[in-house]
């Protein structure tokens, strides 16, 4: 069935409206990867599909944005990321539930995703997927 | 061996850079070519046959089409002009384009060149404006910034090397203490590691200071076939190799998240096609859009080991004087970075340097000279060597 769901960045943020979390795989390699470019990045194939991912990952890097663009400012500080998810795929993200200080390289953690998607009415309309200390 | 000239550059013009009041892209633009032309009386305008010009943002000056623009306030018309964007990297693959021009035989003069007009805007619609040259969907949607992008990269440096807040600092210290013998420099001053370090924080661990500077200015170079060289100057610098290379556009998708593929690659290309190898480098101009990027341009062009960046720093060995002295023009952090203009600069002051004609930051002696510019977090990557002439 999700073979025939287009690979597609609107597709990867409606499954994230759903609350799940998705990346491409590669069913002559296997390799599993985001972003979600229809052609696999190890071996080139086009035969690719929707996987579902855990979710579970550790923190690869962090900072901390005091200067941020207008669409951000009212959040400022806040704290963004990248993990590596168990499938070795790497994910950035804002970190929430978390200060700094209780952040270190190697930390597990967890993508989760807004409570109540807002209503988006302006381009683009996706969902929001966090990280936090698992 | 060392490799054949692909092309010559003949004259270079650069505007002052800084914060420019009164004067748009174009205008900083006419002051580069005005210089660039003036510093070579043998040649005609109207033997110049193509020009390249790199922006980065239409959203600035709410201007496109800058080519044309150019081509027009020069009065190089109808000569074909066009854009050329690459994020920051936007001029030194307008370099590349006239030094390809050239070498390919097409045409006999080109001329490229960069431009942007920035301090004009608020900080946050210019880091907004900057922030669209990394990925939309995952890095911007989740509120990352450039200095946001690079601190990912610092904090990564940091814990698996050692590298340390103070090495960072002393990038800065070198090359705002650079930029007092650059006239052209938007930032020329004397500044301490402690002054680094209690600058307010941009993106954690990057601060302030850490960060290269909004700036208005234009950069020009006149390329020819080398064999042209001499009816132009006496004084010929030789572009005998370049690469270029494009990476992801997202940093999270990369393998390292503390070394530039991009930069890698092109360097690697352009010492194979320039015959030289990194320690043939008498002075380089290397990206430095904050000072964790110095300190892995090192790395990966090979001036030091892997994860030696900032001991390299620290020894000294990179200041003028030092084994292998880098923005000697005060870089991205103190020359200023209008960002569509950066790569064209960098090839101008290495000009300079070769030619004998950077005054007090001078490095004795200088023969070969590297340009290294990257685009966005290293999604584009240019490298240019030059050698003086004969």
């Amino acid at each position: 069935m999700s073979e025939e769901l287009p690979k597609t960045l609107d597709q990867f943020y409606k499954f994230v409206s759903e609350k799940k979390l998705m990346a491409l795989q590669c069913l002559d390699c296997g390799k599993i990867y985001l972003p979600p470019t229809p052609r696999c990045p190890k071996c080139f194939s086009f035969n690719t599909s929707w996987k579902e991912l855990s979710g579970k990952g550790k923190l690869l890097t962090y900072t901390e944005i005091h200067v941020a663009t207008p669409q951000f400012a009212s959040q400022a500080p806040y704290l963004v990321g990248i993990v590596e998810l168990e499938e070795n795929v790497r994910l950035p993200g804002i970190i929430k539930n978390c200060r700094r200080e209780e952040l270190a390289i190697g930390k597990p953690m967890k993508v989760v995703f807004e409570e109540k998607a807002e209503e988006r009415k302006s381009w683009p309309a996706w969902g929001r997927y966090y990280l936090v200390p698992a | 061996m060392m490799g054949k000239p692909l092309a010559a550059v003949v004259s270079v013009g650069l505007s002052k850079f800084g914060r420019i009041e009164g004067k748009y892209g174009r205008e900083l633009f006419f002051d580069a070519f005005k210089e660039a032309i003036d510093g070579c009386p043998n040649l005609e305008t109207r033997d110049i046959e193509a020009l390249y010009v790199g922006q980065m943002s239409e959203f600035y000056e709410h201007q496109g089409h800058s080519g044309a623009i150019a081509a027009n306030w020069t009065r190089l018309l109808p000569i074909p002009s066009i854009r050329t964007e690459g994020a920051c990297a936007s001029s030194g693959a307008a370099v590349a384009l006239g030094v390809m021009s050239v070498h390919s035989g097409l045409c006999d003069v080109v001329m490229a060149g960069g431009i942007e007009k920035m301090t004009h805007q608020p900080t946050p619609f210019v880091t907004e404006a900057l922030a669209l040259a990394s990925d939309f969907p995952f890095e911007q949607w989740n509120g990352l910034t450039f200095p946001g992008l690079y601190a990912l990269m610092a904090t990564a440096h940091m814990h698996e090397y050692g590298t340390t807040e103070e090495q960072l600092a002393l990038v800065a210290v070198k090359n705002h203490g650079n930029a007092m013998f650059n006239p052209k420099a938007h930032l020329p001053k004397k500044i301490t590691v402690d002054d680094v370090l209690s600058s307010r924080i941009i993106a954690w661990p990057l601060k302030l200071y850490d960060c290269s500077l909004i700036t208005d200015g234009a950069s020009c170079v006149i390329l020819t076939k080398p064999e042209l060289a001499k009816k132009y100057t006496d004084t010929p610098v030789y572009i005998i190799g370049f690469g270029q290379a494009a990476d992801t556009i997202g940093l999270y998708e990369r393998a390292s998240l503390t070394s530039l593929a991009a930069t890698k690659v092109a360097s690697k290309k352009a010492y194979e096609m320039a015959g030289v190898s990194p320690k043939d480098i008498d002075v380089a101009e290397v990206h430095d859009c904050f000072t964790i990027a110095e300190i892995m341009a090192y790395e990966d062009l090979g001036f030091c080991e892997k994860g030696r960046g900032g001991k390299l720093i620290e020894d000294g060995e990179t200041n003028i004087g030092g084994r292998i002295p880098v923005n000697t023009s005060g870089g991205l952090k103190a020359k200023g970075h209008p960002v569509g203009a950066t790569g064209a600069a960098q090839i101008c002051e290495i000009y300079y340097q070769l030619t004998g004609q950077a005054g007090k930051r001078q490095v004795e002696g200088a023969e070969i000279g590297l340009a290294h510019n990257i685009g966005g977090s290293g999604a584009t990557g240019v490298v240019h060597i030059l050698r003086r002439g004969d």
